[in-house]
């Protein structure tokens, strides 16, 4: 075991994953010899030489689409997109080739291509730089989408997504970047817990609390606040946003018979929606109030000085348990 | 040529450097729109070892790929395809680009290069499976080392630079060949794609046909100089051949690939042709050309030109137009058979191949639509618009 920041074990994960299969590439803006604007890939091109690590040039479409010919040439393209709003101009490359071209040619050409983006904000960055654009791919079938919430499943999870077959967006906190945790880098990712399933990180009775990614440790510390309350959350961490991993979400929902729903993206037509209405559908009988979105605004992503009012912090998570418990809160008494 | 010169809402275009429409003394040729061999003194080497044969033989691949596409055209107005690209006025282009390519070199192309894969051994059969609505992808990609042609204009650019990296990668020396129209040129994708070739100086072929309409709208609304001049801004060496014939556009695209084997690069190609039909057999082209437009085309025929250099030689006698004749409504005919014939996909295909992997939310869904569909005496019944109810 050894301590580890998220970025470092990201770091830790391409390198094993480039060491173990030669088909492994990295593609990207400044990933060579900067290692990143995150320093995410420091070091690798040193290691593995221009060929595997690749410096491009500033076009994300290009950068996307030309992983997409490596692909049908037997790569494993692992691609970053340096913000999350800088994904848009690979929007198409995305979800009209990766996504659809397993589809398309009817199994015969697989698209292993993993798409590494930073995202979210609270790091106090200009605009375009702390976007949360999941639920544009989870909308999309052919993808699978999948966030990390600790320095241990970055390092796992990475390695996963690469040795999958289908593509996977690979989203890293980066308001996490810099957080430590414990890594065991012996762990092997095949016999870890699969990147599509979600994990139970507390036990509760009175609240299921679900979250991913950057608001993981968020919710854990507004389930530590409620229990000084005298209220016990039970905190799931998705891990994959498509497909959701239900089961243990259902098994909690009839225990608890409430249900919190937590991410940075907008509201409408969010992740967030999709969770309430599939925990809705499966537990109508066990929920003993509506299910509760604590999201960010339907706004573009604000000036960094108001970015903490649109961002879900604690407080905001715990009026939305109040809201589910139907204990005061600040939509109290409001109607429709 | 139509001398028409105004610009969209009818406004007078700029003078328009380069002509980028236009076929000027700079194209390159080696038939003349008569059928007279001229020679080049660069060109005539790539095509030296054509013997009379091997132009009887393009003869042959033209007239059948123009008999494919008439058939196929037949068989969307009788209702058995939903639509259909012609290519009609393209087969010089296509032939003597896709007869130029090695076994292990990879086409990228759009939708409309049925010709080339033609060249590549495509299964006719397979060729109208998308088009008849059976299939998102007609054949395997490397069963005949072509991708499924993409309807995304531009996009398959990348995948042929993407796919070229990875050739440079290997050490190989095979090439990525991409297709694409005129209008592609306008698309990022395009630019973003020569772009990564010139740097990472990838093995790969830009084969860009003009054939003058992205669909109604003109190659002059798309760029202001030829195109072929585009591809030096890039850093990419370029070609503008008459892709009306067939021999200048097979030598350029051996020069282009001979440069790419021997680690030049990419090169641009851009082939002058005409689309003579429609943009697919949903358009309408008698509402935006010029049928004079169409009259001057039709006189640089790129089959009738081979014919006339044939008969020039002496060597298009009637026995073999017969036989070209006979082969061609063979191959339509194999064609037409295939379409007709074509088993109708079962409901559950639908869920197939979206993953290479489970996927739990798909599996409920296709769990719960097979558990629908046995809920009818006939699943077929369970599609109908009426219902079975």
């Amino acid at each position: 075991m050894t301590q580890l920041t998220f970025a470092r074990a990201i770091n830790a994960g391409l390198r094993k994953s480039l060491e173990n299969d030669s088909k492994v590439v990295l593609l990207g803006e400044d990933i060579g010899a900067l290692g990143g604007v995150f320093r995410v890939t420091d070091g690798l091109q040193k290691d593995f030489g221009t060929h595997r690590v690749v410096d491009t040039p500033l076009a994300e479409s290009a950068i996307v689409g030309t992983a997409v010919g490596l692909a049908y040439r037997g790569y494993r393209p692992v691609v970053e997109i340096q913000f999350d709003g800088f994904i848009y101009p690979a929007f198409d490359q995305i979800v009209s080739q990766v996504a659809k071209l397993h589809y398309r040619t009817r199994g015969a050409v697989r698209m292993p291509i993993t798409i590494r983006v930073p995202f979210g904000g609270g790091i106090g960055s200009p605009e375009h730089h702390s976007e949360s654009p999941e639920a544009y791919f989870t909308h999309t079938s052919g993808l699978r989408v999948v966030t990390v919430a600790n320095p241990q499943d970055a390092y796992t999870v990475i390695q996963q997504a690469i040795g999958c077959d289908d593509p996977v967006l690979y989203f890293e906190p980066k308001r996490r970047y810099h957080d430590k945790g414990e890594v065991d880098e012996s762990v092997d990712p095949r016999s870890a817990l699969p990147m599509d399933k979600a994990r139970v990180l507390t036990d509760g009775s009175d609240v299921t609390l679900v979250a991913y990614g950057p608001l993981v440790k968020t919710a854990l510390d507004a389930a530590s606040a409620a229990a000084d309350e005298g209220i016990s959350i039970e905190v799931i961490d998705l891990r994959s946003l498509s497909p959701v991993d239900y089961e243990p979400v259902v098994a909690s929902v009839r225990k608890t018979g409430r249900l919190v729903v937590t991410h940075e993206a907008a509201q409408s037509g969010g992740l967030g929606a999709e969770v309430a209405a599939s925990i809705t559908e499966r537990c109508f009988y066990h929920l003993e109030a509506a299910p509760v979105r604590v999201t960010g605004f339907d706004i573009p992503y604000p000036y960094s000085k108001l970015e903490m009012h649109h961002l879900p912090g604690l407080d905001r998570i715990l009026d939305g348990v109040d809201r589910a418990l139907g204990r005061p809160n600040s939509l109290s008494g409001l109607e429709g | 040529m139509s001398t028409d010169e105004t610009g969209p809402g009818g406004a007078q275009t700029p003078e328009i450097a380069g002509n980028p429409g236009g076929t000027g003394p700079d194209l390159l040729q080696l038939i003349t729109p008569s059928g007279e061999r001229i020679s080049h003194p660069e060109f005539d080497f790539w095509v030296r070892d054509i013997t009379d044969d091997q132009l009887c033989s393009l003869f042959e691949d033209m007239t059948v790929i123009r008999r494919i596409d008439v058939e196929a055209t037949a068989l969307q107005r009788q209702g058995e395809l939903a639509l259909w690209p012609p290519l009609l006025g393209q087969e010089a282009a296509q032939i003597g680009s896709g007869r130029a390519l090695r076994a292990d070199d990879f086409v990228f192309s759009s939708y409309r290069e049925n010709g080339v894969a033609y060249c590549r051994g495509v299964d006719l059969t397979d060729l109208l499976r998308v088009w008849r609505g059976n299939a998102s992808g007609g054949w395997d990609p490397y069963g005949i080392n072509m991708a499924t042609p993409q309807i995304i204009i531009g996009a398959q650019t990348l995948h042929a630079t993407g796919y070229a990296m990875g050739i440079q990668n290997d050490g190989a020396d095979a090439v990525a060949v991409t297709y694409f129209g005129d209008g592609a040129t306008s698309e990022g994708d395009v630019n973003e794609a020569m772009v990564f070739a010139a740097s990472f100086q990838a093995p790969v072929v830009f084969f860009c046909t003009n054939n003058h309409w992205a669909i109604s709208e003109p190659v002059r609304l798309q760029s202001h100089i030829q195109l072929a001049d585009r591809a030096t801004g890039f850093g990419i060496p370029n070609l503008r051949v008459d892709g009306n014939d067939v021999l200048a556009v097979m030598a350029a695209t051996r020069l282009a690939l001979d440069r790419a084997r021997r680690g030049g690069g990419p090169t641009f190609i851009e082939a002058v042709s005409y689309r003579m039909g429609p943009h697919t057999t949903a358009d309408d082209p008698t509402r935006y050309r010029d049928a004079n437009e169409l009259e001057d085309w039709a006189a640089k025929d790129p089959i009738s030109r081979l014919a006339g250099l044939l008969d020039r030689k002496g060597i298009l006698t009637a026995d073999l137009q017969e036989q070209v004749k006979a082969k061609a409504d063979a191959v339509a005919s194999e064609m037409r058979r295939g379409c007709t014939t074509m088993p109708e996909p079962q409901p559950m295909d639908v869920f197939k191949h979206v993953y290479s992997t489970p996927n739990s939310w798909l599996e409920r869904q296709q769990d719960h639509y097979a558990r629908y569909l046995a809920s009818f005496g006939d699943p077929a019944g369970a599609v109908s618009e009426k219902g079975a109810r």
